[in-house]
C-alpha cells in the first residue's frame, strides 16, 4: 500500500486482489506451468507466509490465489463438507480478499477447492480441483531424505514402494493403506493423491477437470490434466479395491457415496452420513430419504426436507 | 522523440489481464492441442504476435532470463521486454527460462534450450514458437495427457523437421522443453508430454 491508497472508510482495505502479490503469482503461475506439462512431478515453489498457519491449507490456498479471476465461482469443502471451520474461512478469506463469488454446488463450480475429499457429483470439463496437501512426497514414510527420495523419481526407482505394498499384504493379507494410497501418473511419476480416501482415488484417472495440487509447508505444487492416466498401484493377485460398507447413507439412503461413521449415543448407537454434506442434501432435496432421517430432523441436526 | 526509442504500453490492468491470460496459458498446457485466445488488449512491440507479448507479460520478470532472436533482441522488442518485465535477455538458449522463436528459421534447434535435469525436469525452457497461422496447415495429430484420444492441429509455417524435433522432444520425457505455437491472439500447447506425428 502506498501512501496515496489509504482507503478511505467506505472502501476495503488495499490488499492486492487475491492476496498474492503479482510477483508470487507469476512464480506460482510459472511452477503450475511446468507441473501440468510434467504430470505427477512436484515442483518446487516459493510458498508465502500466509494469514493462517501452514498445515491448514496455505498451499491450495496460494494456488486457488494465483488461478482465480471475477469469472470464476468458487467451491471449498473439507473433508466433503462445505460447512466445517476450514472450508468456511478459506471461503470468507476469498470473498473478502478476491471479492469471489462462492457456491456450495458442485456443478456450478469452476474452482472447487478441497481438503481430502473429491465430490461425489461427477466434475466437468473447464472445472479446477485444488487440492490442499500435507505431504506431497509419497515416498517420504520410507525415505526421509529429500536427496535421495529425488533421485527414485528422477531414475523412476519405485521398488520400495511396492515392497511396502507387500509387506503390508505378507502381515495383514491386504494392502492397509485406506487414505492417500499412491498412484502412478501417466505411467511414469508416482505420486501422493493427498488424503484422499482410496474411494476417491478412481475419480482421478481421465477426469475431465484440471487438478492441481499444493503444499505450502513442503513447498511443492504438483498437477493431472485432464484425461491422464491415474493407476493406483497394486498387484495382479491382490488388485486395488476401494472401501464399501454394509449400510447406505442414514440421511439420503445414497449407496454409493463416501460415508462417514458418526456415533450417536453412549450405547453403542452410530450411524452412516454421506461425507459430501452437498451431494447428501441435495439427495433429500429430491426425495431420497434414508431410515435415520426422522430420528436426525427431530433431534434438530438436520432440517427437515419435505420429500 | 522518434518514435523507434518509443516503449509501447504493457498491460493497461496488469492483475485481472495476467490472470485471464495465465488461465489461456493453463487451458493450452492443460489441453494441448485445443486452439485457446487472449485478449487483443495490448499493442505488441515490433517482431512479437499479441499472444507472445501478452505471455511474456504474463510470466517473465527478473528471475526469468529470455532468449529472443538477435533481430529482436536488438530492437523494440527487446526493449519493450526489458522494460515490462524487467527480464534479462540472454545469448545462449540454453540460459533461457522463455524464448520466443520464427516458425520458418533454422536455429536454433529445440533441442539447442534448456532441457532441464532428471532431477529437476521443470527447469527446462518453454519455447513461444510464432507460426504462420494456427488452422489450415498440414495435419498434425497428437496423442497424450489432457487428450481425449486424439486430436489433430493444422498450423502452418514450421520449418522442416519440426515434427521430428518434436518427436526427439518427447522421447526425453519427462524432460524437454515445453512448447506454445502462437499466432496473433491464438495459441496452442504442445508440452512434452505430448505424442506428435504428421497425419498421413
Amino acid at each position: 500500500m502506498t501512501v496515496h491508497q489509504m482507503p478511505a472508510d467506505d472502501t476495503k482495505p488495499a490488499y492486492n486482489y487475491a492476496y498474492l502479490d503479482e510477483q508470487t503469482k507469476r512464480m506460482i503461475r510459472r511452477a503450475l506451468l511446468k507441473a501440468v506439462a510434467v504430470p505427477g512431478y512436484q515442483v518446487p515453489f516459493g510458498s508465502r507466509e500466509m494469514p493462517l498457519a501452514r498445515g491448514w491449507g496455505t498451499g491450495g490456498i496460494q494456488i486457488t490465489a494465483a488461478i482465480i479471476g471475477p469469472a470464476d465461482t468458487l467451491k471449498v469443502i473439507d473433508q466433503g463438507a462445505d460447512d466445517t471451520t476450514n472450508a468456511v474461512s478459506i471461503r470468507r478469506f476469498f470473498e473478502r480478499t478476491a471479492d469471489a463469488r462462492t457456491c456450495e454446488a458442485t456443478d456450478e463450480a469452476t474452482i472447487i477447492q478441497t481438503r481430502h475429499r473429491i465430490p461425489e457429483a461427477p466434475l466437468k470439463s473447464g472445472q479446477v480441483m485444488v487440492y490442499q496437501v500435507p505431504t506431497p512426497e509419497p515416498l517420504r514414510r520410507l525415505e526421509p531424505r529429500e536427496a535421495e527420495t529425488r533421485k527414485m523419481h528422477a531414475w523412476a526407482e519405485y521398488g520400495l514402494m511396492q515392497v511396502k505394498l507387500y509387506e503390508d499384504i505378507a502381515r495383514y493379507g491386504e494392502i492397509t493403506k485406506t487414505y492417500d494410497y499412491p498412484v502412478m501418473v501417466n505411467d511414469r511419476y508416482v505420486m501422493a493423491p493427498s488424503p484422499i480416501p482410496k474411494f476417491d482415488n478412481p475419480k482421478m484417472h481421465m477426469s475431465p477437470a484440471l487438478q492441481l495440487f499444493g503444499a505450502g509447508r513442503e513447498k511443492r505444487i504438483y498437477a493431472l490434466p485432464p484425461y491422464t492416466s491415474v493407476k493406483s498401484l497394486d498387484f495382479e493377485d491382490h488388485p486395488f479395491r476401494i472401501q464399501s460398507w454394509t449400510q447406505p447413507c442414514g440421511l439420503c439412503g445414497a449407496g454409493d457415496s463416501y460415508l462417514d461413521e458418526v456415533v450417536i449415543d453412549d450405547q453403542g448407537g452410530r450411524m452412516f452420513v454421506c461425507s459430501d454434506s452437498h451431494y447428501c442434501e441435495t439427495r433429500r432435496a429430491e426425495g431420497h430419504r434414508g431410515t435415520m432421517l426422522g430420528d436426525a430432523a427431530a433431534s434438530g441436526l438436520v432440517e427437515e426436507t419435505t420429500p | 522523440m522518434p518514435a523507434e526509442t518509443m516503449i509501447a504500453p504493457g498491460f493497461a490492468d496488469p492483475v485481472f489481464q495476467s490472470q485471464a491470460a495465465f488461465r489461456a496459458l493453463l487451458a493450452a498446457l492443460s489441453e494441448p492441442g485445443m486452439l485457446q485466445q487472449v485478449a487483443g488488449e495490448i499493442t505488441p512491440p515490433e517482431g512479437l504476435a499479441t499472444a507472445t507479448a501478452t505471455a511474456l507479460l504474463t510470466l517473465a520478470d527478473y528471475e526469468t532470463p529470455v532468449w529472443l532472436p538477435e533481430a529482436l533482441r536488438n530492437g523494440p522488442a527487446g526493449a519493450w521486454l526489458r522494460f515490462h518485465c524487467g527480464a534479462a535477455l540472454v545469448d545462449d538458449p540454453a540460459d533461457a527460462t522463455f524464448a520466443v522463436i520464427d516458425g520458418t528459421a533454422d536455429q536454433p534447434k529445440l533441442s539447442a534450450f534448456d532441457l532441464g535435469t532428471d532431477q529437476f525436469p521443470d527447469r527446462s525452457t518453454t519455447v513461444i514458437v510464432q507460426v504462420a497461422a494456427l488452422e489450415n496447415g498440414p495435419a498434425l495429430t497428437l496423442a497424450g495427457p489432457g487428450i481425449l484420444g486424439s486430436r489433430t492441429i493444422t498450423p502452418q509455417g514450421l520449418r522442416a523437421g519440426f515434427t521430428d524435433e518434436l518427436r526427439e522432444n518427447r522421447a526425453l520425457y519427462p524432460l524437454g522443453v515445453d512448447v506454445l505455437l502462437v499466432h496473433g491472439e491464438g495459441l496452442i500447447g504442445l508440452p512434452r508430454s505430448t505424442q506428435v506425428e504428421e497425419a498421413r
